[in-house]
Protein backbone atom coordinates (compact mmCIF):
# COMPACT_ATOMS: atom_id res chain seq x y z
CA UNK A 1 0.00 0.00 0.00
CA UNK A 2 1.52 3.37 -0.44
CA UNK A 3 2.34 5.75 1.84
CA UNK A 4 3.51 9.33 2.35
CA UNK A 5 4.54 11.58 4.59
CA UNK A 6 4.29 15.38 5.01
CA UNK A 7 7.14 16.76 6.32
CA UNK A 8 5.62 20.30 7.00
CA UNK A 9 3.45 19.61 9.24
CA UNK A 10 5.95 16.91 10.70
CA UNK A 11 7.06 17.95 14.46
CA UNK A 12 9.56 15.47 14.94
CA UNK A 13 8.29 13.78 17.56
CA UNK A 14 9.56 10.37 17.10
CA UNK A 15 6.72 8.27 17.75
CA UNK A 16 6.56 6.77 14.13
CA UNK A 17 10.63 5.78 14.12
CA UNK A 18 10.06 3.95 17.39
CA UNK A 19 6.63 2.52 15.74
CA UNK A 20 8.23 1.16 12.81
CA UNK A 21 11.81 1.85 12.84
CA UNK A 22 12.24 -0.64 9.16
CA UNK A 23 9.83 1.99 7.05
CA UNK A 24 10.66 5.60 8.98
CA UNK A 25 13.62 7.57 10.06
CA UNK A 26 14.24 11.25 10.56
CA UNK A 27 16.52 13.29 8.97
CA UNK A 28 20.13 14.34 10.78
CA UNK A 29 19.97 18.49 9.93
CA UNK A 30 15.88 19.09 10.97
CA UNK A 31 14.75 15.43 12.57
CA UNK A 32 12.22 15.54 10.60
CA UNK A 33 10.48 12.03 9.38
CA UNK A 34 11.88 10.33 5.88
CA UNK A 35 10.53 7.17 4.49
CA UNK A 36 12.99 4.43 4.11
CA UNK A 37 10.83 2.85 1.79
CA UNK A 38 7.86 4.26 -0.04
CA UNK A 39 4.95 1.55 0.71
CA UNK A 40 3.77 -0.77 3.46
CA UNK A 41 4.12 -4.57 3.01
CA UNK A 42 1.99 -7.55 4.64
CA UNK A 43 5.31 -7.95 7.43
CA UNK A 44 5.44 -4.31 8.61
CA UNK A 45 1.52 -3.29 8.13
CA UNK A 46 0.27 -3.37 11.24
CA UNK A 47 3.20 -1.15 12.78
CA UNK A 48 2.79 1.08 9.80
CA UNK A 49 -0.95 1.74 10.80
CA UNK A 50 0.13 2.11 14.52
CA UNK A 51 1.74 4.93 13.64
CA UNK A 52 -0.39 6.44 11.41
CA UNK A 53 -2.57 6.11 14.43
CA UNK A 54 0.16 7.90 16.53
CA UNK A 55 1.17 10.33 14.59
CA UNK A 56 0.22 13.41 16.47
CA UNK A 57 0.04 15.76 13.70
CA UNK A 58 -1.50 13.59 10.86
CA UNK A 59 1.70 13.85 8.92
CA UNK A 60 1.80 10.06 8.07
CA UNK A 61 -0.71 8.96 5.33
CA UNK A 62 -1.49 5.46 4.12
CA UNK A 63 -3.89 6.66 1.32
CA UNK A 64 -2.25 9.42 -0.91
CA UNK A 65 0.20 8.08 -3.24
CA UNK B 1 -27.64 -5.01 43.81
CA UNK B 2 -26.77 -1.98 46.30
CA UNK B 3 -27.03 1.61 45.62
CA UNK B 4 -23.28 2.67 45.55
CA UNK B 5 -22.84 6.63 46.43
CA UNK B 6 -20.52 7.61 43.56
CA UNK B 7 -19.45 11.20 44.60
CA UNK B 8 -20.55 12.57 41.49
CA UNK B 9 -18.58 15.32 40.07
CA UNK B 10 -21.94 16.55 38.68
CA UNK B 11 -23.01 17.42 42.41
CA UNK B 12 -20.78 20.20 43.58
CA UNK B 13 -21.17 23.25 40.77
CA UNK B 14 -18.78 23.11 39.02
CA UNK B 15 -16.40 20.89 41.37
CA UNK B 16 -13.19 21.81 42.08
CA UNK B 17 -9.79 21.26 40.21
CA UNK B 18 -7.22 19.57 40.64
CA UNK B 19 -9.19 16.14 41.36
CA UNK B 20 -7.06 14.22 44.01
CA UNK B 21 -5.68 10.92 43.08
CA UNK B 22 -6.31 8.31 45.95
CA UNK B 23 -4.22 5.62 44.53
CA UNK B 24 -0.77 6.43 43.14
CA UNK B 25 -1.66 4.42 39.99
CA UNK B 26 -4.65 5.44 39.46
CA UNK B 27 -6.40 9.15 38.06
CA UNK B 28 -8.62 10.40 40.14
CA UNK B 29 -12.28 8.46 40.35
CA UNK B 30 -14.05 11.66 39.20
CA UNK B 31 -12.66 10.88 35.71
CA UNK B 32 -14.74 7.79 35.03
CA UNK B 33 -17.97 9.36 35.82
CA UNK B 34 -16.95 13.01 33.90
CA UNK B 35 -16.09 10.19 30.91
CA UNK B 36 -19.68 8.52 31.38
CA UNK B 37 -21.84 11.26 32.33
CA UNK B 38 -20.43 15.03 31.65
CA UNK B 39 -17.52 14.51 28.76
CA UNK B 40 -17.19 18.00 28.81
CA UNK B 41 -17.48 19.87 32.15
CA UNK B 42 -16.84 22.82 33.88
CA UNK B 43 -14.31 22.87 36.51
CA UNK B 44 -13.50 25.41 39.20
CA UNK B 45 -9.63 25.55 39.56
CA UNK B 46 -8.25 25.15 42.95
CA UNK B 47 -5.71 28.06 42.23
CA UNK B 48 -7.36 30.86 41.22
CA UNK B 49 -11.03 30.38 41.65
CA UNK B 50 -12.01 30.54 38.10
CA UNK B 51 -13.71 28.43 35.87
CA UNK B 52 -12.80 26.17 33.08
CA UNK B 53 -13.75 23.48 30.72
CA UNK B 54 -12.13 19.62 31.70
CA UNK B 55 -12.05 17.36 28.78
CA UNK B 56 -12.23 13.74 29.75
CA UNK B 57 -13.06 11.53 26.39
CA UNK B 58 -10.06 10.80 24.43
CA UNK B 59 -11.69 12.12 21.25
CA UNK B 60 -12.43 15.63 22.62
CA UNK B 61 -8.85 15.68 24.01
CA UNK B 62 -7.49 15.30 20.53
CA UNK B 63 -9.97 17.32 19.06
CA UNK B 64 -9.11 20.15 20.93
CA UNK B 65 -4.99 19.56 20.97
CA UNK B 66 -4.78 19.65 17.04
CA UNK B 67 -7.28 22.42 16.44
CA UNK B 68 -5.64 25.58 15.46
CA UNK B 69 -7.77 27.80 16.72
CA UNK B 70 -6.54 26.69 20.34
CA UNK B 71 -3.87 29.20 22.01
CA UNK B 72 -1.24 27.61 24.53
CA UNK B 73 -0.44 31.28 25.47
CA UNK B 74 -0.10 30.96 29.72
CA UNK B 75 -0.54 34.81 29.60
CA UNK B 76 -4.39 34.96 28.35
CA UNK B 77 -6.46 35.53 30.73
CA UNK B 78 -8.33 32.40 30.40
CA UNK B 79 -5.69 30.01 30.32
CA UNK B 80 -5.52 27.40 32.90
CA UNK B 81 -2.64 27.77 35.10
CA UNK B 82 -2.36 24.98 37.85
CA UNK B 83 0.32 27.02 38.96
CA UNK B 84 -0.13 30.48 40.80
CA UNK B 85 2.39 32.71 38.96
CA UNK B 86 1.91 36.09 39.55
CA UNK B 87 0.91 38.23 37.51
CA UNK B 88 4.05 40.92 36.94
CA UNK B 89 5.92 37.61 36.31
CA UNK B 90 3.86 36.16 34.11
CA UNK B 91 3.72 39.01 32.10
CA UNK B 92 7.25 40.22 31.81
CA UNK B 93 8.26 36.69 31.02
CA UNK B 94 9.71 35.26 27.87
CA UNK B 95 7.53 32.52 27.40
CA UNK B 96 8.67 29.29 26.71
CA UNK B 97 8.14 26.61 23.58
CA UNK B 98 5.48 25.06 25.37
CA UNK B 99 3.76 28.21 26.07
CA UNK B 100 3.49 29.89 22.28
CA UNK B 101 1.49 29.45 18.92
CA UNK B 102 2.41 28.43 15.64
CA UNK B 103 3.75 30.21 13.60
CA UNK B 104 6.16 31.39 16.02
CA UNK B 105 6.19 27.95 18.17
CA UNK B 106 7.50 26.04 14.78
CA UNK B 107 10.30 28.28 14.28
CA UNK B 108 11.30 27.39 17.71
CA UNK B 109 10.93 24.10 17.94
CA UNK B 110 12.71 23.73 14.70
CA UNK B 111 15.86 24.95 17.17
CA UNK B 112 15.77 21.71 19.23
CA UNK B 113 13.87 19.21 17.04
CA UNK B 114 17.06 17.79 15.58
CA UNK B 115 18.72 17.21 19.17
CA UNK B 116 15.82 15.12 20.31
CA UNK B 117 15.55 12.25 17.69
CA UNK B 118 15.40 8.94 18.73
CA UNK B 119 18.45 8.03 16.81
CA UNK B 120 20.35 10.88 18.64
CA UNK B 121 18.99 9.31 21.77
CA UNK B 122 20.43 5.85 21.26
CA UNK B 123 23.44 7.34 20.51
CA UNK B 124 23.60 8.46 24.44
CA UNK B 125 23.12 4.94 25.46
CA UNK B 126 26.43 3.74 26.59
CA UNK B 127 26.75 7.39 28.36
CA UNK B 128 23.31 6.45 30.40
CA UNK B 129 23.84 2.90 30.79
CA UNK B 130 27.36 4.14 32.40
CA UNK B 131 25.37 6.53 34.40
CA UNK B 132 22.80 3.60 35.51
CA UNK B 133 25.17 0.72 36.83
CA UNK B 134 27.39 3.35 38.98
CA UNK B 135 23.91 3.82 40.79
CA UNK B 136 23.11 0.07 40.74
CA UNK B 137 26.42 -0.76 41.69
CA UNK B 138 26.23 1.90 44.54
CA UNK B 139 22.67 0.51 46.05
CA UNK B 140 23.83 -2.77 46.22
CA UNK B 141 27.14 -1.97 47.80
CA UNK B 142 24.61 -0.30 50.14
CA UNK B 143 21.92 -3.26 50.70
CA UNK B 144 18.82 -2.81 51.42
CA UNK B 145 16.50 -1.21 52.53
CA UNK B 146 17.09 1.72 50.22
CA UNK B 147 14.97 4.60 48.81
CA UNK B 148 14.83 3.80 45.34
CA UNK B 149 13.77 7.73 44.37
CA UNK B 150 16.69 9.48 46.74
CA UNK B 151 19.32 6.73 44.69
CA UNK B 152 18.50 6.29 41.77
CA UNK B 153 15.46 7.92 40.26
CA UNK B 154 16.53 11.71 40.89
CA UNK B 155 19.95 11.00 40.39
CA UNK B 156 19.95 9.46 36.83
CA UNK B 157 17.65 11.62 34.76
CA UNK B 158 19.19 14.50 36.24
CA UNK B 159 22.49 13.95 34.96
CA UNK B 160 21.68 12.40 31.94
CA UNK B 161 19.83 15.81 32.00
CA UNK B 162 22.46 18.18 32.41
CA UNK B 163 25.09 16.31 30.64
CA UNK B 164 22.97 16.29 27.96
CA UNK B 165 21.71 20.54 27.91
CA UNK B 166 25.68 21.52 28.92
CA UNK B 167 24.70 22.59 32.78
CA UNK B 168 26.72 21.74 35.44
CA UNK B 169 26.01 18.91 37.51
CA UNK B 170 26.98 20.36 40.80
CA UNK B 171 23.83 22.43 40.62
CA UNK B 172 20.96 19.98 40.23
CA UNK B 173 19.57 20.64 43.74
CA UNK B 174 18.76 24.22 42.55
CA UNK B 175 17.55 23.01 39.36
CA UNK B 176 15.20 20.30 41.17
CA UNK B 177 13.69 22.83 43.52
CA UNK B 178 13.32 25.45 40.46
CA UNK B 179 11.37 22.11 38.29
CA UNK B 180 9.53 21.30 41.58
CA UNK B 181 8.27 24.38 42.57
CA UNK B 182 7.22 25.50 39.29
CA UNK B 183 4.14 22.17 39.31
CA UNK B 184 3.05 23.05 42.40
CA UNK B 185 -0.18 23.90 43.19
CA UNK B 186 0.29 24.21 46.66
CA UNK B 187 2.97 26.79 46.65
CA UNK B 188 2.68 30.48 47.20
CA UNK B 189 2.71 32.60 44.51
CA UNK B 190 6.02 34.61 45.87
CA UNK B 191 7.25 31.12 45.83
CA UNK B 192 6.57 30.60 42.27
CA UNK B 193 7.76 34.03 41.50
CA UNK B 194 11.05 33.42 43.26
CA UNK B 195 11.72 30.41 41.60
CA UNK B 196 10.83 31.97 37.94
CA UNK B 197 12.84 34.47 39.00
CA UNK B 198 16.00 32.95 40.58
CA UNK B 199 16.29 30.34 37.23
CA UNK B 200 16.27 33.41 35.07
CA UNK B 201 19.29 35.13 36.47
CA UNK B 202 21.08 31.44 36.59
CA UNK B 203 20.54 30.84 32.93
CA UNK B 204 21.06 34.54 31.84
CA UNK B 205 24.57 33.61 33.32
CA UNK B 206 24.71 30.39 31.68
CA UNK B 207 23.26 31.27 28.65
CA UNK B 208 26.37 34.14 28.46
CA UNK B 209 29.08 32.53 29.30
CA UNK B 210 28.29 29.82 26.07
CA UNK B 211 27.81 33.21 24.16
CA UNK B 212 31.07 34.41 25.11
CA UNK B 213 32.81 30.46 24.16
CA UNK B 214 30.48 28.76 21.92
CA UNK B 215 30.71 25.11 22.11
CA UNK B 216 29.48 22.36 19.69
CA UNK B 217 29.57 19.56 23.01
CA UNK B 218 26.42 20.15 24.31
CA UNK B 219 22.85 21.08 23.43
CA UNK B 220 22.71 24.63 24.87
CA UNK B 221 25.87 25.38 23.27
CA UNK B 222 25.05 23.97 19.77
CA UNK B 223 21.66 26.07 20.63
CA UNK B 224 24.11 29.60 21.08
CA UNK B 225 26.13 28.66 18.36
CA UNK B 226 23.74 28.05 15.30
CA UNK B 227 22.18 31.61 16.74
CA UNK B 228 25.12 33.42 16.64
CA UNK B 229 25.08 32.13 12.61
CA UNK B 230 21.76 32.07 11.74
CA UNK B 231 20.04 34.61 14.38
CA UNK B 232 16.47 33.17 14.94
CA UNK B 233 16.84 33.17 18.21
CA UNK B 234 17.85 35.71 21.02
CA UNK B 235 19.63 35.80 23.98
CA UNK B 236 16.20 35.89 26.10
CA UNK B 237 14.27 33.32 23.93
CA UNK B 238 17.54 30.33 24.52
CA UNK B 239 17.19 31.35 28.15
CA UNK B 240 13.09 30.87 28.41
CA UNK B 241 14.08 27.19 25.98
CA UNK B 242 16.42 26.44 28.57
CA UNK B 243 14.26 27.18 31.60
CA UNK B 244 11.54 25.02 29.54
CA UNK B 245 13.81 22.03 29.12
CA UNK B 246 14.73 22.18 32.79
CA UNK B 247 10.97 22.43 34.39
CA UNK B 248 9.64 19.54 32.22
CA UNK B 249 13.04 17.59 31.94
CA UNK B 250 13.33 16.86 35.89
CA UNK B 251 10.36 15.26 37.59
CA UNK B 252 9.19 13.62 34.71
CA UNK B 253 11.57 10.85 34.10
CA UNK B 254 12.42 10.33 38.11
CA UNK B 255 8.06 9.72 38.27
CA UNK B 256 8.10 7.31 35.37
CA UNK B 257 11.00 5.63 36.91
CA UNK B 258 9.72 4.84 40.24
CA UNK B 259 5.62 4.39 39.62
CA UNK B 260 6.82 2.35 36.81
CA UNK B 261 9.22 0.06 39.06
CA UNK B 262 6.32 0.06 41.62
CA UNK B 263 3.39 -1.00 39.12
CA UNK B 264 5.95 -3.45 37.59
CA UNK B 265 6.70 -4.91 40.69
CA UNK B 266 2.64 -4.92 42.01
CA UNK B 267 2.40 -7.19 38.73
CA UNK B 268 4.76 -10.05 39.39
CA UNK B 269 3.62 -12.39 36.35
CA UNK B 270 4.53 -9.31 33.91
CA UNK B 271 7.34 -8.17 35.48
CA UNK B 272 8.64 -12.18 35.23
CA UNK B 273 7.62 -12.21 31.35
CA UNK B 274 9.29 -8.48 30.87
CA UNK B 275 12.72 -10.22 32.88
CA UNK B 276 12.80 -13.24 30.15
CA UNK B 277 12.37 -11.26 27.52
CA UNK B 278 13.67 -7.30 27.69
CA UNK B 279 11.87 -6.99 23.92
CA UNK B 280 8.90 -6.85 25.57
CA UNK B 281 10.30 -3.62 27.84
CA UNK B 282 9.86 -1.39 24.95
CA UNK B 283 5.85 -2.21 24.83
CA UNK B 284 5.82 -2.02 28.89
CA UNK B 285 7.06 1.66 29.01
CA UNK B 286 4.33 2.55 26.09
CA UNK B 287 1.90 0.51 28.31
CA UNK B 288 3.18 2.12 31.70
CA UNK B 289 3.29 5.98 29.93
CA UNK B 290 -0.58 5.10 29.35
CA UNK B 291 -1.78 3.60 32.48
CA UNK B 292 0.22 5.77 34.87
CA UNK B 293 -0.33 9.15 33.00
CA UNK B 294 2.03 11.20 35.13
CA UNK B 295 1.45 14.33 33.40
CA UNK B 296 -2.01 13.47 34.17
CA UNK B 297 -3.67 17.17 33.40
CA UNK B 298 -1.20 19.24 31.69
CA UNK B 299 -1.78 20.15 28.50
CA UNK B 300 -4.48 23.09 28.67
CA UNK B 301 -5.67 25.46 26.19
CA UNK B 302 -7.29 28.80 25.72
CA UNK B 303 -10.26 29.24 22.68
CA UNK B 304 -9.64 31.94 20.40
CA UNK B 305 -12.52 31.76 18.77
CA UNK B 306 -16.11 29.98 19.54
CA UNK B 307 -16.11 26.19 19.10
CA UNK B 308 -18.07 22.92 19.91
CA UNK B 309 -16.80 20.31 21.51
CA UNK B 310 -18.75 17.35 22.31
CA UNK B 311 -22.03 19.15 22.15
CA UNK B 312 -20.88 21.62 24.18
CA UNK B 313 -20.33 24.88 23.31
CA UNK B 314 -17.18 26.93 24.65
CA UNK B 315 -16.54 30.77 23.69
CA UNK B 316 -13.80 32.43 22.59
CA UNK B 317 -11.98 33.19 25.68
CA UNK B 318 -12.63 30.36 27.94
CA UNK B 319 -9.85 27.87 29.22
CA UNK B 320 -9.82 23.83 28.42
CA UNK B 321 -8.23 21.58 30.57
CA UNK B 322 -7.36 18.67 29.06
CA UNK B 323 -7.53 15.50 31.07
CA UNK B 324 -4.81 13.13 29.39
CA UNK B 325 -4.63 10.66 32.54
CA UNK B 326 -8.46 10.19 31.29
CA UNK B 327 -8.36 9.91 27.73
CA UNK B 328 -5.74 7.07 28.63
CA UNK B 329 -8.28 5.44 30.77
CA UNK B 330 -11.34 5.42 27.79
CA UNK B 331 -12.88 2.39 28.16
CA UNK B 332 -14.21 2.99 24.13
CA UNK B 333 -10.71 2.91 23.58
CA UNK B 334 -8.36 0.93 25.49
CA UNK B 335 -10.10 -2.63 26.17
CA UNK B 336 -9.84 -3.06 29.90
CA UNK B 337 -8.29 0.55 30.22
CA UNK B 338 -7.94 0.40 33.79
CA UNK B 339 -5.33 -2.87 34.14
CA UNK B 340 -2.04 -2.55 33.09
CA UNK B 341 -0.78 -5.19 30.11
CA UNK B 342 2.50 -4.76 29.07
CA UNK B 343 1.57 -6.87 26.21
CA UNK B 344 -1.19 -4.83 25.00
CA UNK B 345 -0.87 -3.56 21.83
CA UNK B 346 0.07 -0.14 22.33
CA UNK B 347 -2.99 2.43 20.52
CA UNK B 348 -3.14 6.23 20.66
CA UNK B 349 -1.43 6.96 24.57
CA UNK B 350 -1.73 10.79 25.11
CA UNK B 351 1.01 10.64 27.71
CA UNK B 352 2.92 13.11 25.95
CA UNK B 353 0.33 15.14 25.01
CA UNK B 354 -0.83 15.18 21.21
CA UNK B 355 -0.61 18.04 18.56
CA UNK B 356 2.36 20.25 17.36
CA UNK B 357 3.14 20.97 21.20
CA UNK B 358 3.86 16.92 21.58
CA UNK B 359 6.38 16.48 24.06
CA UNK B 360 10.00 17.04 22.23
CA UNK B 361 11.74 14.85 25.14
CA UNK B 362 9.80 11.96 23.84
CA UNK B 363 12.44 9.72 22.57
CA UNK B 364 14.66 10.63 25.26
CA UNK B 365 12.16 8.73 28.24
CA UNK B 366 11.63 6.35 26.08
CA UNK B 367 15.77 5.29 25.49
CA UNK B 368 15.92 6.38 29.36
CA UNK B 369 13.40 4.21 30.74
CA UNK B 370 14.23 1.44 28.86
CA UNK B 371 18.25 1.23 30.08
CA UNK B 372 16.30 1.82 33.96
CA UNK B 373 14.46 -0.88 33.98
CA UNK B 374 16.58 -3.73 32.40
CA UNK B 375 19.26 -2.72 33.95
CA UNK B 376 17.57 -3.00 37.15
CA UNK B 377 15.50 -5.62 37.09
CA UNK B 378 18.79 -7.85 35.64
CA UNK B 379 21.03 -6.88 37.82
CA UNK B 380 18.77 -6.76 41.21
CA UNK B 381 16.29 -10.01 40.22
CA UNK B 382 14.92 -10.06 43.63
CA UNK B 383 13.70 -6.26 43.94
CA UNK B 384 10.90 -5.93 45.77
CA UNK B 385 8.96 -3.57 47.53
CA UNK B 386 10.03 -2.81 50.87
CA UNK B 387 6.62 -1.66 52.40
CA UNK B 388 2.95 -2.56 51.55
CA UNK B 389 2.29 -0.86 48.58
CA UNK B 390 -0.51 1.07 50.50
CA UNK B 391 1.85 2.87 52.26
CA UNK B 392 3.83 3.90 49.71
CA UNK B 393 4.08 7.74 49.86
CA UNK B 394 2.56 9.94 47.04
CA UNK B 395 2.75 12.99 45.68
CA UNK B 396 -0.35 15.21 46.21
CA UNK B 397 -0.86 19.18 44.73
CA UNK B 398 0.93 18.43 41.60
CA UNK B 399 0.83 18.40 37.69
CA UNK B 400 3.74 15.67 37.58
CA UNK B 401 2.00 12.56 39.95
CA UNK B 402 4.67 10.35 41.58
CA UNK B 403 5.84 9.44 44.89
CA UNK B 404 8.14 10.73 48.13
CA UNK B 405 10.15 7.91 48.52
CA UNK B 406 9.88 4.41 47.04
CA UNK B 407 11.31 2.23 49.41
CA UNK B 408 12.62 -1.09 48.12
CA UNK B 409 15.09 -4.07 49.38
CA UNK B 410 16.14 -7.14 47.76
S1 LIG C 1 5.21 10.62 14.30
FE1 LIG C 1 4.54 12.27 12.92
S2 LIG C 1 5.35 14.15 13.86
FE2 LIG C 1 6.43 12.44 14.80
S3 LIG C 1 8.31 12.24 13.56
FE3 LIG C 1 6.78 10.83 12.73
S4 LIG C 1 5.76 12.01 11.11
FE4 LIG C 1 6.86 13.47 12.38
Amino acid sequence: MPLSVHRERCIGSGTCVYTAPEVFAQDEDEGLVVLLTDGTDQANERAVRSAVERCPVAAISLDAP
Amino acid sequence: MTEIDTPSPLRQDPPQFPMERKCPFQPPAEYAVMRAEEPVAKVRLAVSGKEMWAVSRQEHVRQVLTDPTMSSNFKHPGYPLQVPVPDDILQAMELPLVAMDPPVHGRHRKEIIPEFTLKRMQALTPRIQKIVDEHVDALLAKGGPVDLLTELAIPVPSLVLCELLGVPAEDIPEFRDFAETTVRSDVTPQEVGMAIHQMDVYLDKLVTAKEQNPTEDDLLGRVVLKNTEEGNLNHREIVALARMLISGGFDTLTNMIVLGVAALLEHPDQLAQMKADPELTRNAIEELLRFLSIADSAPSRVATQDLEVGGVKIKAGEGIINLTASANRDETVFENADQLDIFREIGLHSAFGHGVHQCPGASLVRVELKIVYDTLFARIPGLRLAVPVEELPFKRATLIQGLDALPVTW
